[in-house]
């Protein structure tokens, strides 16, 4: 085996690349995009009889495909983009935020337990203002917990921030239960507290996210704040080291973090579901990760790529229904898109170039120095 | 002369991206003789050396070894064709002993047997002079006592090419002396032996011949009998340079900075700083000498509220001109407040009324600095952190050792890098990069600065760029103290002059200068007064002008026992 592994030679090197040009990046990203859909496209033909082209004009039809859809998209784009925003700035920090699932969720309940205890005796508008602040807050307190462990005692915030996703997840599951005298733990949809409606349903929703986002965007390329984030991100010593307090910051950022969720768990209630299920937010506060990790935390880079995942779910979604397969198909889909625009950033950090004859003719003579020299010994 | 090649290198190209490391470099060394690759830093002769040691692969070019051609894939070929390295940063197991870390990864099949390994390890000591005892573990070596198990390591598995890259770095002068004598023992045995250096006077005591390096090329080999220090910096930098460090008597000096019995501990309770007591003055350059790790990082960062104390007290005494109140960004309402409470004077020392004035009045007196703070002038800077000691005023200016990890961040561009000490001026949320942008563009132009912009990060840039990015944010905050560890580590010959000059500016500045040296030539050449440190402990503090190398090498080793076993 280790004879084999030494004869073993590549017919490349593998060079680092000092600089790109943009375009260039770009162009390895389009790429690999286009690679990714002629392999599932390729795929779809063993797999469910489809023909290739149907399969692309499939998935764009399930997302542009009427104005339902679009509507549809945007929406999901939005909540996906707000989840997204959130944990931004605690990655920005390097603090590996994994809980904005719990986050909006408990958001979420936060809001509904105003309506069912109060939605009767307040007028609408307080009403509102209340499930905003309830869900802020216990955002912002679910996601500060974790902080402010790490903070002082230098907890794993990863394990933390996963382990409050269960107890968020719990919490719901015990309230729905009390609230559903019936025992189906279903809570039906509540008609009190809900966001006014202005030209379309979602509208308002996207126009406070798209707000959001500038908000975000501001916050961290123009504040102190954004600023401190930056630097904590980069080097805890350098922060020590100009006099920055890691840990208020740390506390701080997860605090907004936390509170952002809290925010999008109203949005969830307020504007779209005006109910709560343990699957309210759907896994959202994962992919969100990705959102934020493939626009490299830059919030205006991120309504594009939460846009593209967003496409991916609801195209894939389509091809579910339309070839009448499982939900395993367009799983698999949004997996190997997702493995080459991941993949790909490592031919945007370095090139392969091809060894000359010559070389491989001495690596051959090394070889058997090595060996002669070994037999000797 | 009719010597036998040992190795020989044609053509030989490496790149880095888009960065030529080697350029076409031809390089002939002979059996039985020391060669010395001589370059600056940056110029290519370490990576020159790891395409040998099978850590890099050229990209084009031949090595022959007894003349015939081979291909140097990893380590484990180098070792096959008789070539070992000694690398700056050691690889040894430290729970193990020597001998055991010398038979460490040699997979030939034999039975373990420590105690035959150790006597080998024994003659092979005996054989070049090295002083060595095979069943000492790591941990307690001292760092020549691992460099010398790393060497008799490459020794144990044949090697007949030994590179040795910045062998003198972390020795004292009588260690390297040592040292070099084990050197030509082992050349005079036939071995051929590469020391990677930029220290000339190394060059000329201990080589047959110098092979130069600059920026990648090859510029010359040259019989050391025949040349002269001058001769090789013009080939190693490509023109003239003067190697002289002007030092200036000290002017107008105070005590600026009085360290009292200070002690610290790690995190493990070890003493790593043990009643340490100095002043620095200002006006004054007081240079840190000792062998790297003895304390020197510790004490820096404890002076500037990096590092808690266990005991001691760092006495800060104010210059006599007092700060006028804009130092401090204070908001309004907090001037007029501390107006109350008769916190402020003018300049000429009457004290400030500020009541009856319009917003617009006051906001004119404190921009224009005719408001002056009431400071206490002795003032215990122990237990402050670094915001607050600048918060009381106190200019003190830091160039840490770890540029990248410490004093800047190499992410950001050159201005967000000059915000780090100036973003909490203004009481806005938002951060002002006016201000720090004209700085940026005015250190670039003075310090010259090479870089495509003031929005390059700064991690792209070189190392002697990188530094002067450091000093010149350190010294724009007007200091009173300014205290560099290791500020030329890294750096070319010219950069390291332009760091040289502008300490010494600073110290005619008025200026408190603390320097930490790894180079004593540099520090005897700089510095007024020399402190040494062993082991955490003060072992003397010495005039620059008067004492010698020797002095200061017998210090930097001094310890408790050896000072008993002299008396």
């Amino acid at each position: 085996m280790k004879e084999f592994f030494k004869k073993l030679e590549l017919p490349f090197h593998v060079v680092k690349r000092s600089t790109i040009p943009t375009w260039k990046a770009m162009l390895i990203r389009v790429i690999a995009v286009l690679a990714a859909l002629l392999l599932c496209s390729v795929l779809s033909i063993f797999m469910i009889n489809a023909n290739p082209i149907k399969f692309l004009t499939t998935m764009l039809d399930g997302v542009f495909g009427s104005s339902r859809r679009i509507w549809k998209f945007a929406k999901d784009l939005s909540i996906l983009l707000c989840i997204a925003l959130a944990i931004t700035p605690a990655f920005k920090m390097r603090f590996w935020n994994i809980g904005a699932e719990g986050q909006t969720l408990i958001g979420a309940l936060a809001a509904v337990a105003v309506i069912v205890y109060l939605g009767d005796s307040l007028p609408e508008g307080v009403l509102l203002l209340l499930m905003l602040v309830a869900a802020v807050l216990i955002g912002a307190i679910w996601g500060g917990l974790p902080a402010v462990f790490k903070a002082i005692w230098g907890t794993n915030e990863t394990l933390f921030t996963l382990m409050m996703n269960y107890v968020a997840t719990g919490l719901v599951s015990y309230f729905l239960l009390l609230w559903t005298p019936s025992g189906s733990s279903v809570l039906g949809r509540l008609d009190k507290g809900h966001l006014p409606i202005i030209g379309h349903e979602y509208l308002l929703l996207i126009i406070l996210v798209l707000a959001l986002t500038a908000l975000v965007f501001v916050y961290q390329k123009y504040t102190k704040q954004g600023y401190e984030i930056s630097v904590v991100g980069e080097s805890e010593n350098t922060a020590k080291y100009i006099g920055i307090n890691v840990r208020k910051v740390i506390i701080r950022t997860m605090l907004i973090s936390g509170a952002i969720c809290g925010f999008a768990g109203f949005l969830i209630v307020g504007a779209l579901d005006h109910s709560v299920a343990v699957t309210s937010v759907g896994g959202m506060g994962f992919t969100a990760i990705m959102v934020s990790w493939l626009a490299k935390f830059n919030p205006l880079i991120m309504i594009g790529t939460s846009a593209f995942i967003t496409f991916l779910d609801q195209g894939a979604a389509q091809i579910t229904t339309t070839f009448n397969t499982d939900s395993s198909f367009p799983d698999m889909v949004v997996g190997i898109v997702l493995f080459f625009i991941i993949g790909c950033e490592f031919f945007i950090g370095y090139q392969l170039k091809l060894k000359s004859r010559e070389e491989k003719s001495a690596a051959a003579a090394t070889a058997e120095a090595a060996e002669s020299k070994g037999g000797n010994e | 002369m009719n010597k036998q090649i040992a190795i020989e290198m044609k053509g030989v190209t490496k790149t880095f991206g888009s960065v030529i490391a080697n350029n076409n470099v031809d390089l002939t060394v002979y059996k039985g003789e020391i060669l010395a690759v001589l370059g600056e830093n940056g110029c290519g002769k370490t990576t020159l050396m790891n395409m040998i040691a099978g850590i890099y692969y050229p990209d084009a070019g031949s090595i022959y070894i007894d003349g015939k051609e081979v291909n140097i894939h990893s380590p484990a070929d180098a070792f096959a064709h008789g070539i070992g390295m000694i690398h700056q940063h050691f690889k040894l197991v430290d729970l193990f002993t020597a001998a055991e870390n010398v038979i460490l990864g040699n997979s030939s099949g034999e039975r373990y047997n420590i105690a035959r390994v150790s006597g080998e390890v024994k003659q092979i000591a005996d054989r070049y002079g090295f002083r060595i005892d095979p069943d000492k573990k790591i941990y307690d070596m001292s760092v020549s006592e691992k460099q010398t198990v790393e060497i008799i390591k490459v020794l144990y598995r044949g090697a007949e090419i030994l590179i040795l890259d910045e062998p003198s770095a972390v020795l004292t002068p009588q260690e390297t002396d040592r040292l070099f004598e084990v050197l030509r023992r082992m050349r005079d045995d036939g071995k051929s032996i590469i020391i990677i250096t930029h220290k000339l006077h190394e060059v000329l005591s201990i080589s047959d011949r110098v092979a130069i390096l600059r920026k990648g090329e090859h510029i010359a080999t040259v019989n050391t009998k025949e040349t002269t220090a001058e001769a090789l910096t013009e080939m190693m930098v490509g023109r003239k340079v003067t190697l002289n460090i002007d030092r200036p008597t000290p002017e107008n000096v105070q005590d600026r900075l009085v360290v009292k019995n200070l002690s610290m501990v790690d995190i493990e309770g070890i003493k790593v700083l043990d009643n340490i007591s100095f002043t620095a003055r200002s006006g004054e350059i007081l240079g840190i000498a000792g062998i790297a790790g003895s304390g020197q990082r510790e004490l820096l960062e404890a002076i500037a509220g990096l590092k808690p104390l266990e005991s001691g007290e760092i006495i800060f005494n104010r210059p006599k001109k007092n700060l006028p109140v804009s130092f401090y960004h204070k908001s309004l309402s907090d001037v007029k407040a501390l107006a109350a409470e008769n916190k402020f004077h003018y300049e000429d020392g009457t004290p400030v009324d500020l009541t009856g004035m319009t917003n617009r009045e006051i906001r004119a007196l404190v921009n224009e600095g005719k408001i002056l703070f009431n400071e206490d002038d002795v003032m215990n800077l122990r237990d402050k952190t670094p915001l607050q000691i600048r918060e009381v005023g106190v200019r003190l200016s830091f160039v840490p050792e770890d540029r990248l990890g410490m004093g800047l961040v190499g992410n950001m561009d050159i201005v967000d890098n000059m915000m780090l000490r100036s973003y909490r001026k203004s009481h806005s949320m938002f951060v002002d990069r006016k201000r720090p942008s004209d700085l940026a563009d005015r250190v670039v132009e003075e310090l010259e600065v090479v870089t495509p912009s003031t929005h390059t990060a700064v991690r792209r840039l070189s190392g002697g760029n990188v530094q002067k990015v450091l000093v010149g944010r350190e010294i724009a905050a007007a200091p009173a103290v300014l205290m560099a560890a290791y500020p030329v580590r890294g750096l070319d010959i010219n950069s390291s002059y332009t760091i040289y000059n502008l300490l010494t500016e600073q110290k005619k500045s008025g200026v408190a200068v603390v320097f930490v040296g790894e180079d004593l030539d540099v520090l005897l050449e700089l510095c007024d007064r020399i402190m040494v440190i062993c082991a955490g402990r003060i072992t003397g503090i010495v005039d620059g002008r008067t004492v010698t190398k020797e002095e200061v090498g017998l210090l930097m080793t001094k310890t408790d026992s050896d000072t008993k076993k002299e008396v």
